[in-house]
């Protein structure tokens, strides 16, 4: 029971980290058609950006500021770089966006150096948050919850609650109409991207010092943000939540058991736990191509 | 010509000879990680390198030559040592140091042997400071590879003849890496204690892959849920200091008995929480260093910082010893240094070790030590990267009691 719930809690704040991440990629992915490969790059400048800021501030305003800095860098990077590339048609959006990430992680390592930053949690949060039987929950997880749901339920607000939002939805689905109607689509995507690439930032900074922020951090959670997006269904927001903390949950649970595959004698479940989303992707795609809560089958 | 000009010719031939051709160097190829997860380890093991050729250098070098270390990231992949390790013979370098990943170590000696079968009069010789998988001593013994850290099966003899002495270890959890080092810890683990604490029950061996977690709460649930009192890993590097945060954030309890504890990053990741929790058996005990010895280590200090702990004595003793064949031999080729290495003995900070003939396995006194709160003054030296954290030495296990036999049969060519 301690184990079920302790890993319970353990999966649902990953989950809703990786949603954080993934919330912005699968809105540029709808409203672009084109998966972007630098995303997971503006999660890592999130939390080097963050533990820069935290030395020279303290954490509480890089948690406001490093976002806002990787959403502009986000902004720009589309104005300038994505959209003189979107002429070229979408296998030159992809090899751009798969470019940046290079890019950025070469920009990292000269920067701050090829291995991890001391970037840690704030004293006030390093301390448990509750003790359930005999584990502690730390504070810093419980504090990760509450931002990505707060900015779960500050998206979703927006989104449906309104104008932008409902603007941004249109564009998402009819740009060609939106722009008719005499709204600066190019403008909408901008704002978008950089608001994904935002998102993306404040869940480096609430995951950075979580995890541990190095230049490898990109390159080791880029894959699962994909995963996230594809088993979800593209540009469903919906479908992303469940989608994560689906995967969450089940690379957190997979660790745990160890039941030794038949046939296998050396290999426990456990140790398959890190192969797990991708599996679970390739039978999503078999079985359900466009994703559990997809609308749209491309 | 003016006096002046003549004076610039005088300094730029002096400049000219000052840096000395590339031939007049021993080289020593450094292959290990110098970034991603690992790389902090492995950029300390270079550091100590480094270190320890200065020291041979402000004494004249050897034979009249300088020794340089030559740093080369590997990225932890053996694939990438092998592509390292062709560009550094084709450099001219007869000498390679590795120590992170007894999978790279593998794959080197099995190339580094391949590479001096054919080319006879260009061979190679592998220093292996950290590399522990106990096979590169048994089996797969070469004569081409020196090991200077004591191996996994050394290691675990001391730490389970310490652990016979401890009556409330019951439980054991092993959590080790998903690699030839982790399997190894594992299986030997659970043979001694069956044969020196048959009372104990094992009731966790587990295994995760190496370099990629980042989180070890699933895995500290577990070991929560399992009940057990005591942990024994072989985790290095990141891997261990990931493991002991997320055991400190659940509030764990249970005892780390750990080959890696001093290492960097650990003590600092630990802090209170590890206190009298936390083990390592090793061949490092800096407080125990002899007082000609303390010398080296205040200037490392002062070097690269009062925090850094040179715990990786190993690197200081396959340089001194490399040192002290060439003289004997007045040769830096490596066939005849590897046959003066053998059975060659050498004083390091806490007393004299021996380079084993029979499988090249270095004999050195290993230390049981645990992780303290350090009162003002008590301890000189303090756990690697704090300053209220020591290691207090529990035993001291001489050299020959730590020795193994050896199914080795040494190839000599």
């Amino acid at each position: 029971m301690e184990l079920f719930l302790i890993s319970l809690l353990n999966g649902v704040t990953y989950g809703l980290l990786l949603f954080l991440l993934s919330s912005g990629l699968t809105l540029i992915f709808s409203m672009m058609g084109v998966l972007n490969f630098a995303h997971a790059s503006f999660y890592m400048l999130g939390a080097y950006f963050a533990y820069q800021l935290s030395v020279a501030l303290g954490f509480w305003p890089a948690l406001v500021v490093a976002p806002l800095l990787v959403g502009a860098v986000g902004a720009l990077v589309e104005r300038y770089g994505l959209r003189k590339a979107h002429a070229s048609g979408h296998v030159a959006e992809l090899l751009f966006t798969f470019g940046l990430a290079f890019v950025i992680e070469e920009v990292v390592h000269l920067v701050w150096g090829k291995t991890a930053v001391p970037y840690r949690v704030p004293a006030v949060l390093d301390g448990p948050l509750f003790t359930l039987f005999s584990t502690n929950f730390p504070a810093y997880k419980g504090f990760m919850m509450l931002v990505s749901v707060g900015m779960l339920v500050a998206l979703y607000a927006l989104l449906t609650r309104t104008r932008t939002g409902l603007i941004i939805q249109a564009a998402l689905s009819r740009p060609d109409m939106v722009e008719a109607l005499g709204h600066n689509v190019p403008r909408i995507f901008m704002l978008v991207f950089g608001g994904g690439a935002a998102l993306a930032g404040l869940a480096g900074v609430i995951g950075g010092n979580a995890l541990v922020t190095e230049p490898s951090m990109a390159a080791a959670l880029g894959p699962i943000v994909f995963v996230v997006v594809v088993v979800g269904g593209l540009g469903s927001l919906q479908g992303a939540f469940v989608a994560s903390l689906l995967i969450g949950i089940v690379q957190t649970f997979s660790v745990g058991i160890d039941y030794k595959l038949p046939g296998f004698s050396r290999l426990s479940v456990s140790q398959l736990a890190p192969v797990l989303p991708y599996l679970i992707m390739v039978l999503v795609l078999i079985v359900r191509p466009r994703g559990l809560m997809g609308t749209r089958e491309s | 010509m003016s006096t002046p000009k003549i004076l610039g010719a005088l300094v730029a031939a002096g400049v000219v000879a000052a840096s000395s051709p590339s031939w007049a160097q021993v080289k020593i190829a450094y292959i290990d990680p110098l970034s991603g997860a690992m790389g902090a380890t492995g950029e300390r093991g270079l550091h100590e390198y480094e270190f320890a050729a200065e020291q041979v250098n402000a004494r004249g070098g050897v034979l009249g030559q300088k020794l340089e270390i030559i740093g080369m990231d590997n990225k932890l992949s053996a694939q990438e040592s092998l592509i390292l390790l062709k560009s550094a013979i084709d450099q001219g370098v007869r000498y390679i140091a590795q120590g992170n990943g007894s999978s790279v170590a593998g794959a080197l000696i099995d190339a580094i042997n391949k590479h001096n079968e054919r080319n006879p009069d260009k061979t190679v010789l592998f220093l292996n400071y950290a590399a522990v998988d106990p096979d590169f001593t048994n089996d797969k013994c070469s004569f081409w590879h020196f090991r200077f850290d004591a191996n996994t099966d050394m290691k675990m003899e001391a730490l389970t003849n310490y652990i016979k002495g401890e009556k409330k270890v019951q439980k054991v959890y092993l959590l080790n890496q998903d690699y030839s080092h982790g399997h190894q810890v594992s299986k030997v683990a659970k043979a001694m204690l069956a044969e020196k604490r048959p009372d104990i029950q094992v009731v966790g061996d587990e295994l995760h892959p190496l370099a990629r977690v980042k989180d070890f709460a699933p895995y500290i649930a577990k070991i929560q849920a399992s009940g057990a009192d005591s942990i024994i890993t072989g985790n290095w590097g990141s891997d261990l200091a990931l493991l002991v945060k997320a055991a400190r954030d659940a509030g764990l309890k249970a005892d780390f008995y750990t080959y890696y504890a001093g290492t960097v990053g650990v003590p600092a990741a630990m802090g209170d929480s590890g206190v009298d929790h936390v083990k390592v058996v090793s061949y490092w005990s800096a407080n125990a260093a002899s007082a000609s010895s303390q010398k080296m280590l205040d200037a490392f200090k002062k070097k690269y910082g009062v925090l850094d702990d040179p715990y990786s004595q190993a690197i200081r003793n396959s340089v001194e010893l490399l040192v002290k064949a060439m003289t004997t031999t007045k040769s830096t080729d490596p066939a005849k240094v590897a046959r003066a290495m053998e059975d060659m003995k050498l004083e390091d900070p806490f007393g004299e070790v021996v380079m084993r003939a029979a499988d090249h396995q270095m004999i050195q006194p290993l230390f049981i030590a645990t992780f303290v709160k350090a009162p003002p003054g008590k301890y000189k030296y303090l756990a690697e990267g704090t300053t209220e954290y020591a290691f207090r030495q529990d035993t001291r296990y001489e050299g020959p009691a730590t020795a193994r036999p050896t199914t080795c049969k040494m190839q000599r060519p």
